[in-house]
């Protein structure tokens, strides 16, 4: 063990390392590789369209993942994200439909349903972050409570019934395109901005980081680890709540069935794709939406050109094991 | 001093067993039928699948691990098994359980060759073994074969016993005599203790741990086996959600999810736990006391669960509290 790492520091002259290089930016070389791909082989892949197609389809695993990282980055995990999507995306409806209690100004009632629908949300985080940092439950187990709890609430709250809707107030955030940009992308630009941001400049940013660094050393360097955690899986239940909002949005219809269905492990994947360290200490925002990228060009490129959806979902295992795997050989040196 | 700790850890490991008998007990008191031979052998016969997938799940999480990828393991055995049918019984099994094996092996030497951190190598592989099952069963359910008597696995008797039951049974005897009574199972849990400690000590701690995925898949197939044979077909996108109930199951029977600390027996009291959990709702509704939907089931069943883990760490601070002072 450690011939290898004085072996490696014993040549510091060398500028490039390759490993290394692809350990730190292997991802964006696959993201160009493949992009660069479709525009040959991809028949009309450099249209609005496709770019379209591709930042919807992302959209809300990158909103997700956002919240993930963060919470990765201190060292847990969140299994309950596409339930709490799939209660925010019950909660909205019945409320700006009137099912709970009477219309008035349908403006009105569109705040109000998504101001509760990720008040909930951001609630249920709350209560994953209380399990975990006040109860000193395992995050995994904390978080699976409410994974398999939180869909039933949803289907519950409608009677499992599909919400269908028309009320472009509130579709305007699935639909719309000011500028030619989708809303939801939008959306999306300024979340990651804003968590790039908080992860770097911030205090609470290095706090998320010096708690999945080394939790016991970070408590007693006087951060408030369990405020820390508590935050980090709030902001993960909120950031569902969003996403939950945008899909039904698009769909104009929620069913609490499918609202989220598997979307914990698609933004761990892009999260670990991103060169965020699973074991906390490390995160990286834009790395996860670089990630998220990827794995959905991935997914397109596959697709678009004629491969059954076995075989892409193969391949997208190949990926996530191949980044994970080439990000060690980073770390390791 | 150390006889405290013992029995803190001991509440905390074989309360599940207290709970178990309190439910059935409770089940006894308030339905009729509810210890009636054909309840009781349905219940078995169901839950004798996740009872499979959460052994295998019970050695992996011993060793510090986790495997994300049984439910698909077990998707695509039902599969493997389906087509094996057409040619007897036997290459029925042998498809499926290889089925799952392959799957382990796959995650095995993803975790020990490649060090590639268990819940992402068996989130890969939970991806590409859904894949994999997809591609295979054409995107829709093979039926199996009727003649060579494989659905027998999953709804024949053997005397009253439901097969798929005593299937398990056997599986479960065999891992808690390996567990307690092996090297193999010794290292186990002290792999997941402390892997450096025990790879220091000279114990192929990357072979023992090759081998808990490796059964972990083998006994995912296995159930895949039973699936296809109960439900006639086999299931490509079956078992989504499984790997998290045998979590559930696993650690409701209080093994540690950090490893180390484990027991094959209060690992299927975990399952018949939240397996007669779910009967007992089915009950409810049949009795027209509250019209439970089904809906309301994952409700209760996650507040079980959250009940059942706070009681625990509420057990285990208290022990190492002891521990410490």
């Amino acid at each position: 063990m450690s011939e290898t790492v004085s072996s490696s520091s014993a040549k510091p002259a060398r500028f490039v390392d390759p490993l290394d290089f692809l350990a730190r930016y292997g991802t964006l070389v696959a993201l160009a590789l493949l992009i660069v791909f479709n525009l040959f082989f991809t028949r009309n892949f450099a249209t609005l369209q496709t770019l379209n197609v591709n930042l919807t389809q992302v959209c809300t695993i990158v909103i997700v993942a956002i919240g993930m990282t963060m919470v990765i980055g201190t060292g847990g995990i969140d299994l309950s994200v596409g339930s709490i999507m799939a209660i925010s995306g019950a909660l909205a409806p019945l409320i700006f439909l009137g099912t709970i209690f009477p219309v008035g100004n349908m403006g009105v009632s569109v705040a109000v349903a998504i101001a509760v629908a990720l008040l909930a949300a951001t609630l249920l985080g709350l209560f994953n972050g209380w399990l975990v940092a006040k109860m000193r439950i395992q995050p995994i187990i904390a978080t699976l409570v409410l994974f398999i709890a939180g869909r039933g609430i949803a289907q519950v709250l409608t009677n499992g019934n599909l919400q269908v809707f028309r009320v472009p107030e509130f579709q305007w955030i699935g639909l719309a395109r000011p500028f030619g940009i989708p809303v939801q992308v939008m959306i999306m630009v300024v979340m990651i901005v804003l968590a790039a941001w908080v992860l770097q400049r911030t205090v609470f940013g290095r706090q998320i980081l010096a708690t999945g660094g080394n939790e016991k050393a970070a408590d007693l360097a006087g951060i408030p680890v369990d405020r820390v955690k508590l935050a980090v899986y709030a902001i993960s239940g909120f950031c569902a709540g969003v996403a939950g909002l945008v899909v039904i949005a698009i769909n104009s219809a929620s069913d609490a069935n499918l609202v989220g269905l598997g979307m914990e492990l698609d933004a761990i994947a892009a999260v670990a794709v991103g060169g965020t360290l699973l074991v906390g200490g490390k995160a990286t925002v834009i790395g996860t939406l670089i990630g998220a990228l990827t794995i959905q060009l991935v997914r397109y490129t596959l697709l678009a050109n004629g491969l059954p959806e076995g075989a892409a979902l193969m391949v997208q295992a190949a990926i996530i094991a191949g980044a994970v795997w080439l990000q060690q050989q980073g770390r390791v040196r | 001093m150390k006889r405290k700790v013992d029995m803190r850890v001991l509440l905390g490991t074989y309360g599940v067993v207290v709970a178990l008998v309190l439910l059935i007990a409770f089940g006894w008191w308030r339905y009729e039928n509810f210890l009636g031979m054909f309840n009781v052998m349905s219940v078995l016969r169901y839950n004798s699948m996740f009872a499979l997938v959460a052994l295998g799940m019970c050695f992996v999480i011993m060793t510090g691990g986790i495997d994300l990828s049984v439910g698909s393991a077990a998707a695509l055995g039902s599969v493997a098994a389906a087509l094996g049918s057409h040619y007897g019984i036997i290459p029925g099994i042998a498809g499926g359980v290889g089925a799952g094996l392959l799957v382990g092996v796959i995650n095995g030497a993803l975790v020990t060759r490649l060090n590639i951190m268990p819940f992402i190598a068996t989130l890969a592989t939970m991806l590409a073994a859904s894949g994999a099952a997809l591609l295979l069963a054409n995107n829709q359910s093979v039926s199996i074969s009727y003649e060579t008597g494989f659905m027998n696995l999953g709804q024949g008797n053997l005397w009253i016993l439901p097969i798929p039951a005593v299937i398990a049974a056997l599986a479960y005897v065999v891992g808690s005599v390996i567990l307690n009574f092996t090297s193999a199972g010794r290292t186990v849990l002290a792999i997941g203790g402390n892997e450096d400690a025990t790879n220091m000590m000279g114990l192929r701690t990357g072979r023992i741990k090759f081998l808990t995925y490796l059964a972990s898949g083998g006994l995912a197939g296995l159930a895949g086996v039973i699936l296809a044979a109960q439900f006639g077909a086999g299931q490509p996108i079956e078992g989504v959600g499984w790997e998290l109930f045998a979590i559930a199951a696993v650690v409701v029977g209080g093994t540690l999810l950090t490893g180390g600390k484990g027991s094959v027996g209060t690992t299927l009291a975990g399952v018949l736990l939240l397996g007669i959990l779910f009967n007992m709702l089915n009950f409810e509704n049949g009795m027209g006391w509250i019209s439970l939907s089904a809906y309301w089931q994952s409700v209760i069943r996650g507040g079980f669960l959250l009940i059942v883990v706070i009681i625990q760490a509420k057990l285990m601070s208290k022990g190492a509290r002891y521990v410490t002072s």
